[in-house]
């Protein structure tokens, strides 16, 4: 996984609310068997109408999402992470991430940031006032920041290290194996297994 | 300490737990289906690693496969290449597997508990987001992405962060025609989509005791539209007898010593929650959503919200939004709309006592013209039983179509769609823009509802008729 330490870009503001995983990629689009082309299918639906937000030019070349709150909810398709990374995004702001999604972005490295709505709002109008305007995504620091306005969020240790250090969740598992073997021993013999098959 | 059934499981499952870093936590079951899984089997490859516990690892077919012609090669080339590669996938690792075609594929949540593979006390993930069904058995059951498919793939755990506990009482009786479905969409326009955000639910109260299996089974079902992590019912008499029958089930003295744990898994009387909510049985009603997200339900003997009335800024435009793209008025009665397609399946309401409702009140009756009726049994061992039961014939005899298993129109990958602007009350769980087909407009409604929308053509409950 790439690091993320900071990202400066610019961003486009999205203003819906419970924008669920269907929105940002239709089921139609998940059926390939990779973790790359799935731009085509991001917010699918809504890029078919000229005036939605992402089709306008000036903010073509975003890579910071702001949106409404409760970004993310429904489906666990983490194919909604992949389709905002292969589309260009490096971060998300909300007020509110729905868990699963949340939990998927911060594998794939792509940030999600918690920002209170008021913060979420005065972003928005200062994108909305220029869209040229550059924001920083600042991991080590903790904050967002744009022009003179500098908002703190918060992210636990444990996770920010694992982003700025860009290590895989597996290999820190493994390196512990030997208490999940431990726990496997002592595990109730009665646990169903799949296999042998019964019927 | 006192604790929680969910606190309890979670307790019982912690590998290894370190100051400042999430506990790492035991898998006891992972299921897999086509959609979510294939970038989790590359990575192990791809890493020079295995399946570490192929024998607590299942997968089924049941996101992108046919509900017709199911004898023939999949017609889409897209969607057969990936359930070509889940085949492939668990041949290579060791998983086993029920295709298309075999009695024990189905909707993977309707899969486990049928083959006796859930368990009161387990924690059970898969690669969706319907996971949270399970927890009808008092497991920790929940949806997780690919990456975390992948990592429980290699290690059969987790590193998770412990969640928050919100206890849900519904007290009471339910009245006649009212079903668990309308008890979790009451509940969910009651604490919205995001009222359960990182809790647990436990599901308690003498309602929530009063219903079968597979009423539980359709409550926890949609914790996740409260966005809850997981949603979990205390197991009891009801569970046990449910899972005795079933082939997985402990055997022997294995048996007596399941049940004597499984005893244990209650919330201790004064333990705490972080929230409670109650509701009152009584109070309920048949519930269909009028919205775009299922939050946004009413009593079917509601009219059409108006969004003026909303006092929340936010929550006035997501409504007003919400009528425009469902194509209804404010102010007119729900029960005024016409539906043009009935879908009656879903991991939500796709079980045995599912079809044997709907069937009950179709029988002998026809179909209303202007409607077409999907009837899609969650597994192919539901559609064996419900064909035992003559209840294929009853579906046929009304008008409906008698499908194979599969997740199907409820999230409409395969052909099973919605067209833009078409109307149906669907038994599913998410009424989302574009969930059942590019400009789709979904009711959720309960299979009763369901099946007296069929006979009316208009949004109906059993009274109705």
């Amino acid at each position: 996984m790439e690091k993320f330490i900071s990202h400066t870009g610019t961003a486009v503001p999205l203003r819906r609310s419970n924008v669920d995983t269907d929105q940002i990629i239709p089921a139609v689009y998940l059926k390939r068997v990779t973790k790359s082309g799935f731009e085509d299918g991001l917010f699918a639906a809504w890029r078919n109408d000229p005036e939605f937000v992402l089709n306008q030019p000036e903010y073509k070349s975003a890579t910071i999402l702001v949106a409404g709150a409760d970004f993310g909810t429904g489906s666990s398709r983490e194919h909604a992470v992949w389709a905002l990374q292969n589309y260009g995004f490096k971060a998300v702001i909300s007020s509110r991430f729905a868990d699963i999604f949340r939990g998927n972005s911060l594998k794939g490295g792509l940030l999600t940031v918690i920002l209170p709505q008021e913060d979420v709002e005065k972003i928005w109008a200062a994108i909305e006032a220029d869209s040229t305007l550059a924001i920083t995504v600042d991991l080590e620091a903790k904050n967002v920041r744009l022009g003179s306005e500098v908002f703190a969020f918060e992210l636990d240790d444990y996770t920010r290290w694992r982003l700025m250090e860009g290590l895989d969740d597996i290999g820190l598992t493994l390196k512990n194996i030997d208490s999940v073997s431990a726990y496997e021993e002592a595990r109730f013999s009665f646990k169903p297994k799949t296999l042998p098959i019964r019927s | 300490m006192s604790k929680t059934l969910a606190e309890k499981i979670w307790a019982d499952h912690v590998a290894r737990s370190a100051e400042g870093e999430p506990d790492l936590i035991y898998i006891d079951l992972h299921l897999i289906h086509e959609v979510t899984s294939a970038q989790a089997f590359d990575g192990l490859r791809l890493a020079g690693r295995t399946v570490r516990r192929p024998d607590l690892t299942i997968a089924t077919e049941d996101h992108n496969t046919p509900t017709l012609n199911i004898d023939k090669p999949i017609a889409d080339p897209v969607s057969k290449l990936q359930v070509d590669t889940l085949r492939k996938n668990a041949a290579e690792f060791g998983v086993r597997i029920h295709s298309l075609g075999d009695a024990e594929q189905g909707i993977v949540h309707v899969v486990g508990p049928q083959l006796g593979l859930t368990q009161p006390g387990m924690t059970i993930v898969c690669g969706d987001s319907h996971t949270s069904t399970h927890g009808a058995f008092g497991a920790l059951a929940f949806g997780i992405g690919t990456s975390e498919v992948e990592h429980v793939l290699a290690t059969q755990t987790l590193p998770l962060v412990r969640p928050k506990t919100m206890a849900i009482n519904v007290e009471g009786v339910l009245p006649e025609g009212v079903t668990a479905k309308d008890v979790i969409l009451a509940i969910i326009a009651k604490i919205g989509t995001g009222g359960g955000q990182g809790y647990v639910i436990e599901y308690r109260g003498s309602a929530i005791r009063a219903l079968s299996m597979e009423g539980r089974m359709t409550i926890c079902n949609m914790s996740i539209e409260a966005g809850a992590r997981a949603g979990l019912i205390a197991p009891d008499e009801k569970t046990f007898e449910y899972v005795k029958s079933k082939p997985h089930a402990p055997q022997g003295s294995d048996w007596d010593a399941a049940v004597t744990y499984w005893k244990t898994l209650q919330t201790d009387a004064d333990a705490k929650f972080d929230v409670e909510i109650n509701l009152k049985a009584e109070e309920l009603a048949p519930f269909v959503t009028w919205g775009t997200n299922p939050g946004q339900g009413l009593p079917l003997n509601s009219n059409v919200p108006n969004p003026a009335d909303i006092a929340d800024v936010e929550e006035r435009g997501a409504a007003e939004r919400a009528l425009t793209y469902m194509g209804l008025e404010a102010g007119v009665p729900l029960k005024s709309i016409q539906v043009d397609t009935i879908f009656l399946g879903s991991c939500t309401n796709g079980r045995i006592e599912d079809l044997r409702a709907a069937a009950d009140i179709v029988k002998g009756k026809k179909k209303a013209d202007s409607v077409r009726m999907l009837v899609v049994p969650g597994s192919a061992r539901v559609r064996l039983q419900a064909e035992q039961e003559g209840l294929d014939k009853v579906f046929i005899d009304f008008g409906a179509e008698w499908r194979n298993a599969g997740c199907s129109m409820c999230l409409g990958m395969n052909p099973d769609q919605l067209a833009v602007g078409e109307r149906s009350a669907s038994t599913s769980n998410r009424n989302f823009e574009g969930r059942q087909g590019k400009g789709g407009r979904t009711h959720l409604v309960s299979p009763l509802v369901a099946a007296a929308t069929a006979i009316r053509g208009t949004l109906s409950s059993p009274a109705d008729l």
